[in-house]
């Protein structure tokens, strides 16, 4: 009889949580707003901020600027500084607004910048601002906040959410780095399977969990008589690459390229651009190569979060990497910005650093949502099987 | 009757040799990853050794702050786990000794459900903790006390069966002291071997755990040795060396109990 | 009732921490992606080849590094366990197995990249030697087989602490008795320590078990093409950006986890028992 007294904490603690679980949906929504609220009362105006679709609604560049300094940190998630030049955005974006930067996570997949989005929602420390891939942005837009920047118009629709809720920011072709030093240079996806390569490619990440290596496979795919709707016959070239013992099941970094462990790696173009320099430094000449006829490109999403901790400085960073600035920044890192072929015809762009983006033979295929999706599923079952064990 | 002048088993010579014989392949076995892990993060230019590896600790991003944060983490798990383990421990074994063998298998459930598992469950509870708590790294101190439990638990309890825990408080209450007093008083300082093992445990696992920290999102020391291997593999193998060696110490300056019945180590009940 | 209020704050932490987070990952098995009552994830995972193989690797590599940990680190425990007790020997040893067995697979995975990775000690050593062969290929290190070499790494570690005092409680004077009745060697611990050792034995093995197929951190950081093993199916759940939407694909999979480990445990706990009455 008195054991059954020791249900009664155990019936506490469960009710204490459905309780909280049940009542942080409202403190959720209420966040935001006093966020907002704040952010309106200091700047002196009646905006709010958390709505605001475009720099009009703060009375003008300047009003969002102020409005951003009042609020004085910008929280950004899983940007790498080397990833298409973003250490240089930030440091940009910093000196020119006076406002901190909390760079969390650099290493985050897109999938662990929406669940830290989730987790610490209501909080200070959530992401103001995505930059996710395709499949991320697209099963996540009601968690994005619509904004149209100062230069909308110069985006091509088919690169932005007509409501605004998201737009694509940067993008590239998925390529093949080598050290030429140490390998012959390859002209083509089928010269890898030869045995100079032997344990010497390596693909960026699993396919089954990032974006960069899901592509890498599409390329493959595509190279050997595949499309956008079939991957297969990139996962049976893995295969072949893997019996012959050229792949190295290894993930590739810049630790791993300057050992001299992974000369050869599979992915996006500007990611091995950004590493050009800084390999020349250590004496490796990186060369890169975008496969004729098997050119697969891909934009990443940027995004608000609806329910930002500050969403006036969100709105700031946003106007700014899709200023000339910014824009030159991702191309600086080897990306091809959105705003490329209107900054072109201004004048704007930045020659030198356009000049030396790889050249590419072939039309550009850029997969869909759904195309993902069914790609995914064949990953999926066979993946594991072709490269592993 | 005399026994046999020589015996059909090993002498003790010849089980020596065997034991030492062991004891060196083991030995060499284990100790040979050590060695490896000091040259090479003593590697400068080919043929020479540097120790600028070691350095770069210092200048590494976020490496000092996260070591910083792991040693912060483990001073307040233990604190907690102590806090709240020791008064009920006594609590149990003085007044609801039926209750024991519960306890018991309650602190040992952290070992049937896995980190990874845990951390499944834990992220929808974690939503709330940061909602009253902040998003502090610091909050990790939660999940780590629940993951300690067992070992803390298995000191405690070796300590305070080898002490007459009963006879003491009675003695100590006839005597006019509250149960804070007796607690804090006479108690602990003779289950002080069981806490300093529970202490010592304690931290090198909260300094060595990586699967709930890494999937929750927080930059524990773990989480950023990780991240820098990425880049340089030198500073990563530094700072793995020297906390493996600096838990080491800890573990072999706590006072293992002597002889044959070495019941803190005993996993048995 | 007076004496229970003094265990509410511990019930109270245990729900929130620990039997809450279980609860969920259990119930969260049987749901699907809208919080309702569904045997979808639970029947993904049991339908599918890539699942069911990952589970079956995991316990494949879990059986054999069980099996060489308890059998290597029964020996080591044997020599340690005959010796001085109290010595520096044992001390540096308890302490050294306290830091490998349960410190993290983070460190020890870069100790191995130290030892036999692509620049590592061995593997530099052998392509002197020896010049380039299969020896000095280092990708096995990055799967399955580097995986198995690790892990035994520190199960023999924790083989010596957990089966130390079982070894302790063999009493110097049964193998005088032996000895002096003509029994030899073999027959010894045929006869009298093997029989009072072995359900130690298998009771460390199946905790040695256990701690092979729960682990985490090491895989996390050798592994990095194919999720070969469960937890890596779940980090994959978890975090993936192309395979989306499987918080209960996770949840499945750590049930299934839950399952086997507690199957383990209780067998565990069962020869403990046994045990017990040889240790007073």
């Amino acid at each position: 009889m008195r054991k059954s007294l020791l249900v009664l904490p155990v019936l506490l603690t469960a009710s204490l949580v459905a309780a909280c679980s049940s009542g942080s949906s409202t403190s959720e929504s209420s966040a935001p707003a006093s966020g907002a609220a704040s952010a309106a009362e200091s700047a002196g105006a009646s905006v709010d901020a958390a709505t605001a679709t475009s720099a009009a609604d703060f009375g003008g560049m300047a009003g969002l600027e102020a409005a951003c300094k009042a609020e004085g940190t910008l929280n950004v998630i899983a940007l790498p500084p080397d990833w298409a030049n973003y250490g240089a955005i930030i440091d940009a974006f910093k000196a020119k607004y006076g406002i901190t930067v909390d760079s969390a996570q650099p290493d985050g997949s897109s999938q662990d910048e929406i669940n830290a989005a989730t987790q610490l929602a209501g909080t200070d420390r959530a992401p103001d601002v995505f930059d996710v891939g395709q499949s991320v942005a697209v099963a996540n837009t009601a968690m994005f906040a619509p904004y149209q920047v100062a230069t909308w118009a110069d985006i091509a629709d088919n690169f932005k959410d007509p409501a605004g809720t998201w737009v694509n920011d940067y993008g590239g072709f998925m390529s093949v780095g080598y050290d030429a030093a140490k390998v012959p240079a390859p002209t083509s996806l089928a010269d890898l399977l030869k045995a100079d390569y032997k344990g010497k490619v390596a693909l960026n990440g699993d396919p089954t969990q990032a974006g960069a290596a899901w592509n890498g496979v599409m390329m493959a795919s595509i190279a050997n008589g595949g499309s956008l709707d079939d991957i297969s016959k990139g996962v049976d070239f893995f295969k072949q690459l893997n019996d012959a013992g050229n792949f190295l099941p290894v993930d590739p970094s810049p630790a791993t390229i300057e050992s001299g462990q992974t000369p050869v790696v599979i992915d996006w173009d500007y990611l091995q651009a950004g590493q050009v320099a800084a390999l020349k430094e250590k004496g490796i000449d990186w060369q890169i190569l975008v496969p004729d006829g098997a050119v697969v490109g891909g934009y990443y999403y940027q995004a608000i979060n609806k329910d930002a901790p500050h969403p006036a400085c969100a709105r700031l960073w946003q106007e700014y990497l899709y200023s000339d600035d910014g824009q030159n920044g991702w191309l600086q890192g080897g990306a091809r910005p959105v705003r490329a072929d209107a900054m072109v015809a201004a004048g704007t762009i930045d020659a030198a650093a356009f000049a030396a983006l790889p050249t590419v033979n072939g039309t550009p295929q850029v997969p869909t949502a759904d195309q993902v999706t069914a790609g995914n599923d064949y990953l999926a079952a066979n993946w594991a099987t072709a490269v592993g064990g | 009757m005399t026994p046999p002048a020589r015996t059909r088993s090993l002498g003790l010579r010849a089980r020596s040799v065997w034991r030492w014989a062991i004891l060196l392949l083991v030995g060499i076995y284990l100790l040979l990853p050590m060695v490896a892990m000091l040259d090479f993060s003593t590697r400068g230019a080919p043929g020479e050794r540097s120790l600028e590896s070691w350095q770069a600790i210092a200048t590494s991003p976020g490496l000092i702050e996260a070591i910083v944060t792991s040693l912060q983490l483990a001073a307040l798990s233990v604190l907690g786990v102590l806090v709240l383990l020791v008064p009920t421990m006594v609590w149990v074994h003085l007044q609801l000794p039926s209750l024991r063998r519960t306890l018991e298998v309650i602190c040992l459930l952290p070992l049937t459900i896995p980190a990874i598992v845990l951390v499944v469950g834990i992220a929808p509870i974690y939503a709330q903790v940061t909602r009253f708590f902040g998003g502090s790294p610091l909050t990790l101190t939660f999940v780590y006390m629940v993951l300690v439990l067992p070992f803390a638990h298995r000191a405690i309890d070796a300590s305070l069966r080898s002490v007459d825990i009963v006879t003491l408080s009675e003695a100590s209450r006839t005597l006019g002291a509250s149960w804070p007093r007796t607690l804090v008083g006479v108690i602990v300082p003779n289950i002080r071997v069981g806490i300093m093992s529970a202490a010592v445990i304690s931290i090198a696992l909260v300094l060595g755990e990586f699967t709930i920290a890494s999937l929750l999102n927080f930059d524990t020391m773990q989480v950023v040795i990780n991240l820098i291997g990425k880049r340089n593999a030198g500073v990563s193998v530094a700072v793995s060396l020297a906390a493996l060696i600096f838990a080491f110490l800890l573990l072999i300056a706590l006072p293992t109990s002597s002889g044959r019945r070495s019941a803190s180590e005993s996993e048995d009940s | 009732m007076a004496p229970y209020l003094g265990v509410v704050p511990f019930t109270v932490f245990v729900t929130l921490f620990l039997l809450w987070p279980t609860y969920i990952v259990v119930t969260g098995a049987f749901k699907d992606t809208n919080g309702e009552f569904s045997t979808e994830a639970l029947g993904s995972v049991l339908t599918s080849a890539n699942h069911l193989s990952a589970f079956q690797r995991s316990i494949q590599v879990s059986i054999i590094t069980a099996l060489a940990g308890s059998i290597f680190g029964a020996l080591f425990a044997w020599a340690i366990g005959t010796g001085r007790s109290n010595g520096p020997l044992r001390r540096v040893a308890l302490a050294g197995s306290g830091v490998f067995a349960q410190f993290g697979g983070v460190m020890l995975a870069f100790a191995f990249l130290a030892t036999f990775g692509f620049n590592g000690m061995v593997t530099m050593f052998l392509s002197e030697r020896f010049g380039e062969s299969f020896l000095t290929d280092a990708s096995w290190l990055y799967g399955m087989g580097g995986l198995a070499v690790v892990y035994t790494f520190f199960q023999i570690p924790l083989m010596l602490i957990v089966f130390l005092p079982a070894v302790e409680n063999i009493r110097p004077q049964w193998r005088e008795a032996s000895d002096s009745l003509g029994g030899s060697t073999w027959e010894y611990w045929r006869h009298v320590a093997g029989p009072i050792l072995f359900p130690s034995f298998i009771g460390a093995a199946l905790l040695l078990f256990a701690n092979a197929f729960s682990a985490y951190a090491t895989a996390a950081a050798l592994i990095s093409q194919g999720s070969p093993i469960v937890p890596l199916q779940i980090r994959g759940a978890l975090s993936s950006e192309t395979t989306l939407g499987n918080q209960s694909l996770g949840s499945a999979l750590a049930f299934g986890m839950v399952v086997v480990v507690a199957v383990v445990m209780t067998a565990y706990a069962l020869l403990q028992r046994r045990v017990a009455k040889w240790s007073q």
